[in-house]
């Protein structure tokens, strides 16, 4: 029987806000334990939550900005459960009347599209963090646990998307989506190495062809897009060997292990929390003009898709680079001050974006704002290329060369002789060598083996230390044999 | 002179006039509880040395010319559920016994920076729950007009200290009754302003959409001195309101020529022993005699108040109270073996049965199933007894009652039986749950104990109240005190 998988994703986005969700203190993240906190989001008798109204605002900026419906009249309840990084032992969330709800985001996956419904966005607190002291750094057989109360009430928005989502590549491109979106309203950083984005993925199998859902699984500590998209392919496997083997799917929260490659539970549905919720009565309900909130959409600044639509239209960009190109807004940011420095085609500098300098960055795990090349360094290499200063090839070399160091490229050129060779004597010289030395390939090639032809090509970049120029070597070589 | 017995403003006039100092008048009253204390037992901390301090520096102002307010100088008693700074608040409870704030409630707040003089924090019911202050974690608060019976609760305390002259005022919580019924025992004035108008910040949670700090005074002039200075929108309380602050003062007008009062007759129903009945029908008799137009009137859903209340609060409560797991302040079982022992253990020592009872009575009204039929069944009838109130207000300017169904009990006559204790506040109960402004003020005795006659005022409708409460006041010329 074959099977389809049903994927709904649940983001939670530590919002970019200076304080926390209902005190004063601040958000910054990496201080000294406890130093930023109050009796508030301590939860000291007595102490009482003050909204935060840009959170509010964040929240209902990010609905304006995947097509949901804002809630005018909305509020805040109480989910009671028990836990250490808890100061008030229930956290302050939305229930019934979240702020945003019925939204969408729509995807261009490599051959089709396909539209993901987002059903609510929601405002919450965080909670601290726990440290525990020996057992392995689990709170079961710790000698003892510390708590860091820095990001308890820091604000929090979750962002819950319908099972629209039928691919380990589809939930990887919603997340990546997401937090375009979020980064290019400067709601939040996203940066999931700091926790400030989260994602939690529910997935079940259904036969294909039925409408009624499988038992879910819910899968937890997806660190990185990455483990998103392994955790669920491997999530996959697991449960489609299962139902093969006629076995029952058990209803559960699973935690994804990066290193071992695989998911083991974590909580059965038996330990599920009844969490009571109810209406916070130290809080009032919100209430919104209809009038502000048209002001947040007239302000709302260019969004990933719409930078698309401007990269296909005013620089002819195939839609793959767009999409890829708009994945992050500093991304998008660096092609556009490399197109703006460059006067050529805008494809160049696409090219190279997407491709060494992705490589690089990918590889050493650098965001692209934080590398060594910046558009200035791109845009000055391609230039060399343009005037014949160097090859392609050499370029490559050149590259690598700039990521390191993040020297400029005609200082590199200088500094390590990387001009290319393009003199005709030079040139001719460097070909009847190659010729004079192998009697075999040239036979070959009148042999009508094309491969030959590569093969001496190659032998003549070797000679040069890749320096030749190609064009000129082609030709020369033709000529001469 | 026996200093300890005047009023506020009997006493600011000799603090100005430098007839008497502010050591002076807090000695008096220190001594006085070293007389009293032993037998009342309304406080369970007293601050002397931090009062003294705070006396010779109010004396200081005076002497050197500076304008001082109605408060300044004046001994002032705080009960224990109001956090402040670097002073023990234990809430009545064992899991607070060690527990020292790092902050100053913005009521207490707002008087301290008028120039009282804090005498100390007095007892209550733990956390605020019961109706007689037997519920406290660390003992039993005798009324003053007899002391084998109870001051009333969860305010006990702060009215018994009242009573007893062991301060001149104080201030006390009110979510259910627990100022006006206490007040009402011990023969004073408390009073419970409209919810929102004094800030909750500090003040250590109950029931959330119910609590109401106010004050007991020993007479109505002194209530509207201290209101003027409690009150005021606080942005650290979302549910604190923001209007102009009136002079309270200003609303005492010994004259109800036209108008209108109701009485609910559902307060004056069998639940309500007939002596108290008969008190107040004479005190209506009085307020008629004042120029008033006093007519019955019906609140027909306030009978469902009280099983409203007792879902609606401990529902709140489950949820205030969950913070106390000895995971940050406040009482740890020292030898837990895991997280969950630490949790279970900690709060089965650290509360006591009261409020273990209300503890699950809440998480049970809460729970998935459930949720429905008690709370949010609780919360309509919330709105029908609102809608009573606003009804009954079309027609009258202010509600009157009497504030509790019986005087003072014996201590330990209602300890094993909850409901019969819940009954003590069935006539204050549904003013906390309208959110309106009540206060209770002496009426009168029955076999002599104090009986006390509830006035219940609009929404923000204090003054109208006040000048009903302050004309009968002054028609009745209460002056009795309890023999101590
Ligand atoms: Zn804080």
């Amino acid at each position: 029987m074959e099977f389809e998988s049903v994927i709904g994703l649940e983001i939670h986005v530590e919002l970019d806000t200076e304080s926390k969700m209902f005190c004063g203190c601040s958000t910054r993240f990496g201080e000294a334990p406890n130093t930023q906190t109050c009796p508030v989001c301590l939860g000291m008798p007595g102490s009482l939550p003050v909204p935060n109204k840009k959170a509010v605002e964040y929240v209902i900026r990010t609905g304006l900005a995947i097509f949901c419906d804002i809630s005018l009249f909305s509020q805040f309840h109480r989910k009671n459960y028990f836990y250490p990084d808890m100061p008030k032992n229930y956290q302050i969330s939305q229930y019934d009347i979240p702020l945003c709800i019925d939204g969408h985001v729509d995807l261009e996956m490599e051959d089709y599209a396909t539209t993901i419904g987002v059903t609510r966005i929601h405002l919450e607190e965080d909670t601290g963090k726990l440290l525990h002291i020996g057992g392995a750094g689990r709170i079961a057989g710790a000698d003892y646990s510390q708590v860091d109360f820095n990001r308890a009430g820091v604000p929090l928005m979750e962002i819950v998307s319908e099972p629209d989502i039928r691919t380990p590549e589809e939930a990887k491109a919603y997340a990546q989506k997401i937090r375009a979106i979020l980064v290019s309203l400067g709601v939040s950083d996203c940066n999931m190495d700091q926790g400030s984005m989260r994602v939690d993925a529910n997935i079940s199998l259904r036969p294909v062809g039925r409408e009624e859902l499988g038992v879910k699984a819910e899968l937890k500590n997806l660190n990185s897009f990455r483990s998103l998209q392994r955790g669920l392919a491997y999530e996959i496997e697991r449960q489609t060997k299962a139902l093969q083997n006629g076995e029952a799917i058990v209803q559960e929260t699973r935690h994804w292990d990066e290193t071992k490659n695989t998911t083991s539970t974590l909580r059965t549905k038996e330990y599920a929390h009844d969490y009571r919720y109810f209406p916070d009565p130290d809080l009032v309900p919100m209430e919104f003009d209809p009038e502000w909130i048209e002001g947040l959409r007239a302000e709302l600044p260019e969004l990933p898709d719409e930078r698309k639509e401007r990269y296909m239209s005013d620089f002819g960009l195939p839609a793959h680079d767009a999409n890829l190109l708009v994945e992050t807004k500093a991304t998008g940011d660096f092609f556009e001050a490399a197109v703006a420095l460059y006067g050529g085609d805008a494809k160049i500098m696409s090219n190279w974006i997407l491709g060494d300098l992705t490589y690089y960055l990918n590889s050493e795990n650098v965001e692209i704002d934080a590398g060594e090349v910046k558009p200035a360094h791109l845009v000055e290499m391609v230039e060399l290329i343009d005037d014949g200063t160097i090859s392609g090839k050499i370029a490559k070399e050149l590259f690598s060369e700039m990521f390191k160091t993040g020297k400029m490229p005609k200082a590199i050129v200088e500094e390590k002789g990387m001009t290319q060779i393009s003199g005709q004597d030079e040139i001719a010289k460097i070909v009847d060598d190659v010729i004079a030395q192998n009697p075999d390939a040239v036979q070959e090639f009148h042999d009508g083996k094309e491969r030959a032809f590569g093969f001496l090509v190659g032998q003549a970049m070797r000679l040069t230390k890749g320096r030749g120029n190609p064009q000129l070597i082609n030709r020369l070589l033709k000529e001469r044999l | 002179m026996e200093l300890f017995k005047l009023t506020i403003h009997e006493l600011h006039e000799k603090l100005v006039s430098k007839e008497i100092s502010a050591k002076e008048l807090a000695q008096s009253v220190f001594s006085r509880i070293d007389d009293v204390e032993e037998r009342v037992k309304s406080y369970i901390t007293v601050t002397r040395d931090v009062a003294l301090a705070k006396a010779d520096e109010i004396d200081k102002k005076i002497a050197g010319g500076e304008r001082i307010g109605p408060l300044a100088g004046i001994p002032t008693a705080i009960k224990d559920v109001m956090n402040t700074e670097g002073i023990r608040t234990t809430c009545g409870s064992k899991i607070l016994d060690n527990y020292i704030p790092v902050y100053t409630s913005t009521a207490v707040k707002n008087l301290l920076e008028e120039g009282i003089v804090m005498t100390g924090k007095t007892n209550m019911d733990e956390f605020a729950m019961g109706s007689s202050t037997e519920n406290s974690g660390f003992f039993v608060t005798h009324n003053p007009w007899d002391l084998e019976r109870v001051p009333g609760g969860s305010s006990g305390g702060s009215a018994s200290v009242v009573a007893a002259d062991e301060a001149i005022f104080s201030l006390g919580s009110d979510t259910g009754g627990s100022i006006r019924q206490p007040a009402a025992l011990c023969g004073i004035v408390g009073m419970k302003p409209t919810y929102g108008l004094v800030s909750r910040f500090g003040l250590i949670a109950f029931a959330s959409s119910l609590d109401q700090i106010g004050p007991f005074t020993k007479d109505v002039t002194d209530c509207a001195i201290v209101l003027n200075h409690l009150i005021g929108h606080d942005i650290n309380d979302s549910t604190s309101v923001k209007i102009d602050k009136p002079d309270y003062t200003k609303a005492l007008v010994n004259d109800l020529n036209g108008i209108k009062i109701g009485v609910p007759k559902e307060l004056m129903a069998e639940g309500i022993d007939s002596k108290i009945k008969a008190v107040i029908e004479n005190s209506l008799k009085l307020l008629e005699a004042n120029g008033a137009v006093v007519a019955e009137t019906s609140l027909p859903n306030i009978e469902h108040s009280l099983s409203a209340y007792y879902i609606i609060a401990p529902a709140e409560a489950s949820s205030n109270l969950a913070r106390f797991d000895g995971v940050r302040y406040g009482y740890r079982v020292p030898d837990a073996v895991d997280l969950i022992d630490m949790y279970m253990r900690t709060r089965a020592e650290g509360f006591g049965d009261e409020v273990k009872r209300r503890i699950m009575l809440g998480t049970y009204a809460l729970s998935a199933g459930y949720y429905d039929a008690y709370y949010g069944q609780a919360q309509k009838v919330r709105t029908l007894i609102i809608d009573d109130f606003n009804r009954a207000f079309t027609d009258y300017d202010v509600l009157v009652s009497p504030t509790t169904p019986t005087t003072a009990f014996k201590i330990g006559e209602k300890v094993d039986d909850p409901l019969k204790m819940y009954l003590s506040d069935i006539c204050t109960i549904p003013v906390n749950l309208a959110g309106l402004p009540g206060i209770s003020v002496p009426c009168g005795t029955v076999d002599g104990l104090p009986v006390g006659l509830q006035v219940i005022g609009k929404t923000l409708g204090e003054e109208m109240m006040l000048r009903v409460a302050y004309s009968f006041e002054q028609s009745f010329g209460w002056s009795e005190k309890p023999k101590l």
